[in-house]
């Protein structure tokens, strides 16, 4: 299959990346060959970090399809064109490290990746780099050795990436999507993982278009008690009621679910604010400070105050990353639609 | 390429930031933490502005221009959170303002104003952190930290890399390095851009207004070299105004007893330093000569390359020879008693504090400089007090010593220090008829080009000189490998030299920095006397040690080993 022929077909799928930012795969490629031309080779890097809480889409694919994720890194590397890539890099949290390296090792002594063997390098990510360790940007600081901290972007990673090169980040299901497209079978699926009060818990693989009741019904999870599902991923996503579920899945596919009988409200929401207070990096005001700040009127009970309010909008728009803003979305729809509602005063 | 900033048209270039556009052309981008000299890090989110077609808001310092780019600097969003991060910083700060030296220009607590932000909106969150000393020159207070990280960053400018973040989100804590083997050396750079004192001098000046009201004391001040050059801009004078002539009325009317100026003591070290260098390239031994007069090098030298301790010059740095002359000479001749006088240096360095407390630099088991002053802390002072130096009367130096020679002004730049001890070289290596004909060199450009090393060639009688200026410690390293190259290597820790210390008014950006050095080399160019052995009352001291056999005592020094593995 020709470059070209690979490149209109991922754009034909209209598949987006699966890390959660869900931005058009194929334009990335494409601005990635573009800025490796002239003789300024680059990488790629395959993004297991995985580090949204209760998402385990990424593990899956590493223990049962791990010759279709190869196979997508190996379009990648095809694309780019083998000179221009310097090296691969798996960059993976420390418990896919342990369970999953031999794995791919194994699937890379195939004498059909041999070239591309020669190029892979294992990554862990570190522990204390924790929620932000998975943003692109964050990945490619971390590998280089700098402090794991956001960059401003633009510049983007496709024009200069790791050690300042042009590099291709990806997360580990894009590639396997990939490798679908590449042979034809990609029938616009996605992986969805369901998880909290549920009772198949699991990753399943069912149409990118479903509806989170549909996904429910389709897995048999579909609940029999009053409940509300966060989506997308445990920290990042949009928290809806039982009557809000004909929306589809976002971000890193996830569908949690809660019992309403068994939720403390406050404890959810305390439990999303000190996630994000414990995982900001440190580098911007808004999510430093305001992280903190949010934390702490929450837990005085002070959540109905403007000052709460302003806060939150104030990680939406003024944070130097995605990471804060992300929080603002979670509590938000969390306060809409479950808290202001559902919550007893006493 | 144009742009619209607040509907005004404007031509920018490519990869300029929006907030150097807006700079260029007038347009206030309030910020705080952003320093021209550093990398735009857009943390604090103060500099804040709103781009059409990006939902979010944009940092004027790190986002670059763009063809077409519509920018609203000061919209309703943009106000609102402006503000709240102002109020969340100043909650992560705990205000000392009172005693704090950055109160007559701390840009918190005048954006504080201006954007009209609740100081106390928020309880303070770092009272319980500590702080970080470090000998007794410059210490980091964690409970004024805002986080903006510029300390480390210069910090690794320095090629020190003494400083970090540890932690995460609001437990980020600045800290020293835990690699045992990094030591500060006190150059105080840090203390240079940070934006709100949480980096800084370690004061003195509290105790200085003590003695000064203590009526037992006799206190005298002295002045560097590269003070009397950017004080003025402390003040609103023109950059590198000499003030030379109101410093010593300032001091008067601050209290001190005499006004000194350590030019005089910068003649006295040139003298050494000549003919130790004359010395040493006769006995072949321990070349290159090394300048020691900056203390951060010395700290340098001592911690990290101890090999190369006997190749320093043996020569005290200026102000400690100038507080030995005023500690002996000069009281047996005034007829006071010498444990009464109290001497306070006011230096463009905070590395000097560290200095000051040597005790092999003590005489008699006390210490020569009593307290030492960074030029921030005496212009604090001076404005505490409602003296406004640019009003003030000129006046003289006490008589007794002088002002110096214009060899000694240009040790205030980098590459002077060399430039002094040439000039006095080259006369005491002459012949007799030469020294009658007095035809020597007195400029020496090639040394005060504004590059991170300079090199030159000089013939010194029959022998070609090789010379080096390192300019900024972190560019020590280049020349570590060739130092047999060379026969005399002058080092200054701060970039542009003592003009670009770490205790110098603020900013200290390049063009400030060029103006202080155009200064100094006026001064020079102005002196009737411009070698330090045509300084006859330095002369008359240099003797009177000589002949009281006090020369270990007051001229020349030791250095030892700090290296830490």
């Amino acid at each position: 299959m020709t470059n070209l022929a690979l490149i209109k077909k991922i754009e034909e799928s209209g598949l987006t990346g699966r890390g959660g930012g869900s931005f058009s795969v194929a334009k990335k490629w494409q601005l990635v060959k573009k800025n490796l031309k002239g003789n300024n080779p680059g990488y790629i890097i395959i993004n297991g970090a995985e580090g949204e809480p209760e998402v385990k889409k990424d593990g899956y694919l590493l223990a049962q399809e791990t010759e279709s994720v190869i196979a997508g890194v190996y379009y990648a590397f095809l694309y780019l064109g083998k000179k221009n890539v310097k090296a691969i890099y798996f960059y993976l949290n420390p418990i896919y490290f342990k369970k999953y390296r031999a794995r791919i090792e194994k699937v890379l002594k195939n004498s059909l990746y041999k070239e591309l063997a020669k190029k892979v390098i294992f990554y862990k990510k570190s522990e204390e780099s924790g929620y932000i360790g998975g943003e692109e940007s964050v990945v490619i600081n971390i590998i280089s050795g700098k402090k794991a901290q956001p960059n401003q972007r633009p510049p983007f990673p496709v024009e200069i990436g790791l050690f300042e090169k042009p590099t291709l980040i990806n997360n580990v299901e894009t590639f396997y999507n990939i490798a679908l497209i590449a042979t034809g079978v990609y029938d616009n699926k996605r992986l969805y993982t369901l998880a909290g009060a549920c009772r198949h818990k699991g990753v399943y693989n069912l149409p990118a278009t479903m509806s989170i009741a549909d996904v429910l019904q389709a897995t048999d999870n579909y609940p029999d008690f009053p409940f509300f599902v966060i989506a997308g991923g445990g920290v990042c996503g949009e928290v809806l009621d039982e009557n809000q579920l004909l929306a589809g899945v976002e971000g890193s596919g996830l569908i949690m679910i809660f019992d309403h009988r068994q939720t403390d409200y406050d404890k959810l929401l305390n439990y999303w604010l000190r996630f994000y207070k414990n995982q900001s990096c440190g580098l911007c005001t808004p999510c430093r400070e305001g992280s903190y700040r949010l934390h702490e009127l929450a837990k005085e009970k002070k959540i109905k105050e403007e000052k709460f309010i302003d806060l939150l909008d104030n990680l939406e728009q003024s944070t130097f990353c995605a990471l804060g803003s992300s929080l603002t979305y979670t509590v938000k729809s969390y306060l809409e639609n479950i808290y202001f509602k559902y919550k007893k005063y006493d | 390429m144009q742009v619209i900033i607040d509907k005004k048209k404007i031509e920018a270039k490519k990869n300029e930031t929006i907030l150097a556009v807006a700079q260029r052309v007038g347009i206030d981008i309030p910020y705080l933490s952003f320093n021209p000299e550093l990398r735009g890090k857009g943390g604090d989110r103060v500099a804040l502005v709103e781009v059409k077609g990006e939902s979010k808001l944009m940092s004027a310092e790190t986002t670059k221009v763009r063809e077409g780019m519509i920018i609203f600097t000061n919209s309703s969003k943009v106000q609102r959170f402006r503000r709240l991060n102002l109020e969340l910083i100043f909650a992560s700060h705990i205000e000392k303002c009172a005693d704090c030296t950055l109160r007559f220009n701390c840009r918190l607590l005048e954006l504080a104003r201006l954007q009209q932000i609740k100081i106390s909106e928020f309880s303070d969150r770092k009272a319980l952190r500590k702080t970080y000393r470090f000998s007794t020159a410059v210490e980091i207070d964690g409970t004024q930290c805002i986080d903006c990280g510029n300390c480390i960053e210069a910090c690794a400018l320095q090629g020190i890399n003494f400083l970090q973040f540890t932690g995460k989100g609001y437990q980020q804590e600045l800290k020293p390095t835990n690699d045992k083997s990094r030591v500060c050396i006190h150059c105080g750079q840090c203390t240079n851009v940070c934006p709100v004192a949480a980096a800084q001098e370690q004061l003195e000046w509290p105790q200085v207004e003590k003695v000064l009201a203590d009526k037992t004391k006799i206190v005298v001040a002295q002045f560097a070299p590269a003070a009397r050059v950017s004080i003025g801009e402390e003040f609103g004078m023109k950059q590198g105004t000499d003030c030379t002539k109101k410093i010593n009325t300032a001091l008067k009317e601050l209290g001190f007893a005499y006004s000194f100026d350590i030019n005089f003591g910068a003649d006295i070290t040139t003298m050494i330093e000549a003919e130790e260098l004359l010395q040493r390239l006769k006995n072949k031994k321990n070349l290159p000569l090394f300048t020691s007069c900056c203390p951060a090098w010395v700290t340098y030298a001592e911690s990290y390359y101890p090999e190369l301790l006997p190749h320093l010059t043996t020569a005290r740095s200026p102000h400690i020879h100038s507080a030995g002359a005023i500690k002996t000479y000069f009281a047996k001749k005034k007829g006071l008693d010498r444990r009464q006088i109290k001497v306070v240096s006011i230096v463009p360095c905070t590395a000097k504090k560290q200095e000051a407390v040597r005790t092999e630099l003590y005489y008699q088991k006390e210490p020569l400089v009593d307290y030492v002053l960074t030029v921030r802390e005496f212009a604090f002072m001076l404005k505490k007090r409602q003296i406004d130096l640019a009003r003030l009367k000129e006046s003289e130096t006490e008589p007794l010593f002088n002002d110096g020679s214009g060899a000694a002004a240009i040790y205030g730049a980098s590459g002077g220090v060399m430039e002094s001890a040439l000039r006095t070289a080259l006369f005491l290596n002459s012949t007799k008829e030469k020294k009658i004909s007095n035809d020597f060199r007195l400029d020496f450009k090639e040394l005060r080009l504004n590059k991170n090393i300079k090199e030159a060639e000089i013939m010194l009688g029959k022998r070609k000189l090789r010379l080096a200026v390192i300019n900024g410690i972190a560019n020590f390293h280049y020349i570590l490998p060739h130092l047999n190259k060379y026969h005399y290597i002058e080092v200054m820790a701060c970039p542009g030299g003592c003009l670009g210390g770490g205790g110098q008014p603020l900013p200290n950006t390049k063009e400030i920095k060029e103006a202080r050095r155009k200064a100094l080399y006026q001064i020079d160019k102005d002196k009737k006397i411009r070698r330090a052995h045509e300084n006859k009352a330095m002369l008359t001291y240099y003797n009177w040690v000589k002949t009281n056999k006090l020369e270990a005592k007051l001229l020349h020094t030791k250095y030892f080993s700090r290296k830490r593995t």
